[in-house]
């Protein structure tokens, strides 16, 4: 069964549509009260964000647009060191739609948000027409809201020179997964899409003095370390042989013309932790279930406030910018 | 295996400290391609130059050096009813005379971005109604794929599909270089390229102009040891201690005849013809149109010569000619940027003043 422009209608097809997609997905007390707004408990100090969520394939390896969504959300919470309690969404359904489809990306934003340790308290569907060559997309939009314990102060103006510089694990992941299936390219890339709770937590409680923290999304690390060094005011400096790519990530790159660097994942974070605590924030983040392949790529310096740059494999000097342009696969 | 990787990184050590420490007169070498430029800024070797050494790039990304009548015809072709224009991605922001591609596909042109030629093929299966047209823009790396692919159309007697062509050749445009002075006292010659047409290619070149050659790979360490070979190369040539040779520094990929398959492919196809180049006007028998048996397949390719600077100040024709680098243009980083691209050079991810700006170089 397809989505059609009854299930948007706010009669009989779109309560049903929300009794057996969502709410059998997301069932909990505060949703299932079916009010119109949610009423719940909160901390002295909450932390609050919003996102929009749009992927063509819908599908991908490793992951779906319901589970992005929930990472994409809960990882800006965290980012922050609140802890995620409650999520949002609203769905922006396109005519034509399979409904089966839709059902497993429901299932699968349900599934993440419990694996995150966050509520699902409000929720909307909207129905879109879908013109003949463009139907069946899907929109998520979410809010998110954590709580952040008191005297937890991470930000991005909070590196000092002679911090150090980690990666929670292999760049690119994503992007390339995407990729690879928009251009019907055979490889088995996974995009690396999850929460980034458990790192976190485990950072804050082995006491690592954690000064920033940013989850690697679009324009990639460079991007992340680039804007980290404007906004505290110091050097970047990376170590290209620390990197950590996947082997596979990194043909496929150099196929299209495409850097790492510059690539989108969405299950890594960078943070940046006082020096002596650099060797113990590896091993806590390479102990989680998504930082396997976590490193020390770096460290900041007071060289020249606000750049960034990586030391090449051969002890060239290259400077690291925002990203430019749309990062699109080159000719030859 | 560790023996080798020692004495490898003790070669490094000594072709580093010999770059850095070069006191004699200056020596520019050339990279005629475009990936060269991309891989040099991003394995940071213009950083471990003496001030004497020059890298300058040259006309090698194949966006930068097409000319805006070839945008525009695209861009009519695209608002053709029926008509879909299918491109690799980085043709999609260059500019014709008044607008991109991707201008226009906001406008309701029918503009498809694929990764590959060979994805018209699907494309055409899932809409046999319509009429595709291939941008095929590039150099002899890609020339073979296009032949590949006009291949599958005859066999698979697809009758939908045409190309527009703007195909261009490396030697005739390196002789051009070289006769226009622009104090080039080497070339480190596309991997890519040489990897279709053989080493061989840049040695009447090498011979004529008493130029070395250096065919060069795209890894940091090959790529770092080409362009001391041929700095060294053109040094002695400076000293008249050395003629001047082409030297395969690529040899896991380029031999010294080439694809002799893939050359055949093209020769089928497509015959020499004159093409036009951004700033340099046309260069005679520097590119490739297909054979008038083909004609067929070709979307009205022939011709597209105008060349329209849309800044006036614009130096993208000097910068691809070696005589400027891309700093030196009054609107490099100011009036254009990747946002707002006044010329080629800044549009293509591998376009000289992109990779200047990206990674501010200043040399």
């Amino acid at each position: 069964m397809k989505i059609t422009m009854a299930h948007g209608s706010g009669g009989r097809a779109t309560s049903d549509l929300i009794a057996e997609v969502f709410a059998r997905a997301f069932d909990n007390p505060v949703l299932g009260a079916m009010e119109d707004a949610a009423v719940v408990p909160a901390s002295a100090r909450i932390a609050v964000t919003t996102d929009s969520f749009v992927v063509e394939p819908l599908e991908f390896p490793g992951g779906d647009i319901g589970r992005l969504a929930v990472c994409g959300t809960v990882n800006d919470l965290l980012m922050r060191g609140a802890a995620p309690q409650y999520l949002t969404c609203g769905f922006v359904l396109q005519e034509g739609l399979e409904i089966g489809l839709l059902q497993r990306i429901v299932d699968s934003f349900a599934r993440t948000a419990r694996e995150a340790g966050a509520q699902v308290v409000a929720g909307d569907t909207k129905v879109i027409e879908g013109r003949k060559e463009e139907s069946g997309g899907l929109i998520i939009n979410t809010a998110g809201v954590g709580f952040v314990p008191e005297g937890c102060e991470i930000g991005a103006a909070g590196a000092k020179a002679g911090d150090a510089i980690l990666v929670s694990g292999n760049l690119g992941d994503h992007h390339a997964a995407i990729l690879s299936r928009r251009f019907g390219i055979d490889n088995s890339i996974k995009s690396d899409c999850a929460p980034l709770g458990e790192m976190v937590q485990a950072l804050l409680a082995q006491n690592i003095q954690v000064h920033c923290l940013r989850d690697v999304t679009r324009g990639g690390l460079a991007t992340v370390l680039k804007e980290l060094a404007e906004r505290s005011g110091v050097t970047m400096e990376l170590d290209e042989e620390a990197l950590p790519v996947d082997a596979q990530v990194r043909d496929f790159c150099g196929l299209m013309g495409l850097d790492p660097l510059y690539m989108g994942n969405e299950g890594k974070l960078a943070a940046i932790v006082a020096a002596e605590d650099a060797a113990r924030a590896r091993d806590v983040l390479a102990g989680c279930a998504y930082g396997a392949d976590a490193a020390v790529i770096g460290r900041v310096t007071d060289e020249a406030p606000g750049t960034a740059y990586i030391r090449t494999l051969i002890g060239g000097k290259r400077v690291l910018d925002v990203l430019y342009g749309e990062g699109l696969p080159r000719i030859c | 295996m560790t023996d080798f990787k020692i004495d490898m990184d003790r070669q490094i050590t000594k072709i580093k400290a010999w770059l850095a420490a070069y006191d004699g007169p200056d020596i520019s070498i050339m990279e005629v391609c475009g990936s060269h430029t991309a891989a040099i800024s991003k394995y940071g070797i213009s950083g471990l130059l003496s001030p004497r050494l020059h890298l300058i790039s040259g006309p090698g990304c194949p966006v930068c050096v097409t000319p805006t009548a070839y945008i525009d015809r695209l861009l009519e072709l695209s608002l053709e009813p029926g008509t879909t224009v299918v491109t690799f991605g980085d043709l999609m922001r260059v500019p014709g005379r008044a607008r991109s591609l991707a201008d226009a596909r906001s406008e309701g042109a029918q503009v498809e971005m694929v990764y590959s030629p060979m994805d018209i093929l699907r494309l055409v299966k899932e809409q046999p109604q319509r009429r595709f047209v291939f941008a095929a823009v590039g150099f002899e790396t890609t020339t073979p794929v296009y032949a590949m692919l006009l291949e599958q159309l005859i066999e698979q007697k697809i009758e939908n599909v045409q190309l527009l062509t703007a195909l261009k050749t490396m030697p005739e445009v390196i002789a051009w270089l070289c006769e226009n002075g622009s104090g080039i006292d080497g070339f480190l010659a596309p991997g890519h390229v040489a990897a279709v047409t053989g080493a061989k290619l840049f040695e009447p070149l090498a011979a004529r102009y008493q130029v070395p050659f250096g065919v060069a790979g795209f890894e940091a360490k090959e790529l770092l040891l080409a362009v001391y070979g041929t700095f060294r190369a053109a040094v002695r040539c400076r000293e008249d201690r050395g003629r001047a040779d082409v030297k395969n520094y690529y040899p896991s990929v380029v031999t010294h005849e080439g694809n002799e398959l893939a050359q055949r492919i093209v020769d089928k196809y497509f015959e020499v013809s004159d093409a036009a180049w951004r700033g340099m006007g046309v260069i005679p028998a520097s590119g490739r149109l297909l054979r008038a048996e083909y004609a067929g397949f070709d979307a009205g390719s022939a011709s597209l010569i105008q060349d329209h600077r849309k800044n006036q100040a614009c130096r993208c024709d000097q910068v691809l000619m070696g005589r400027c680098l891309p700093g030196d243009c009054p609107l490099f980083g100011t009036v254009c940027t990747p946002q707002n691209p006044q010329g080629a050079c800044m549009v293509s991810e591998e376009g000289s003043c992109h990779q200047y700006l990206m990674y501010h170089r200043t040399r």
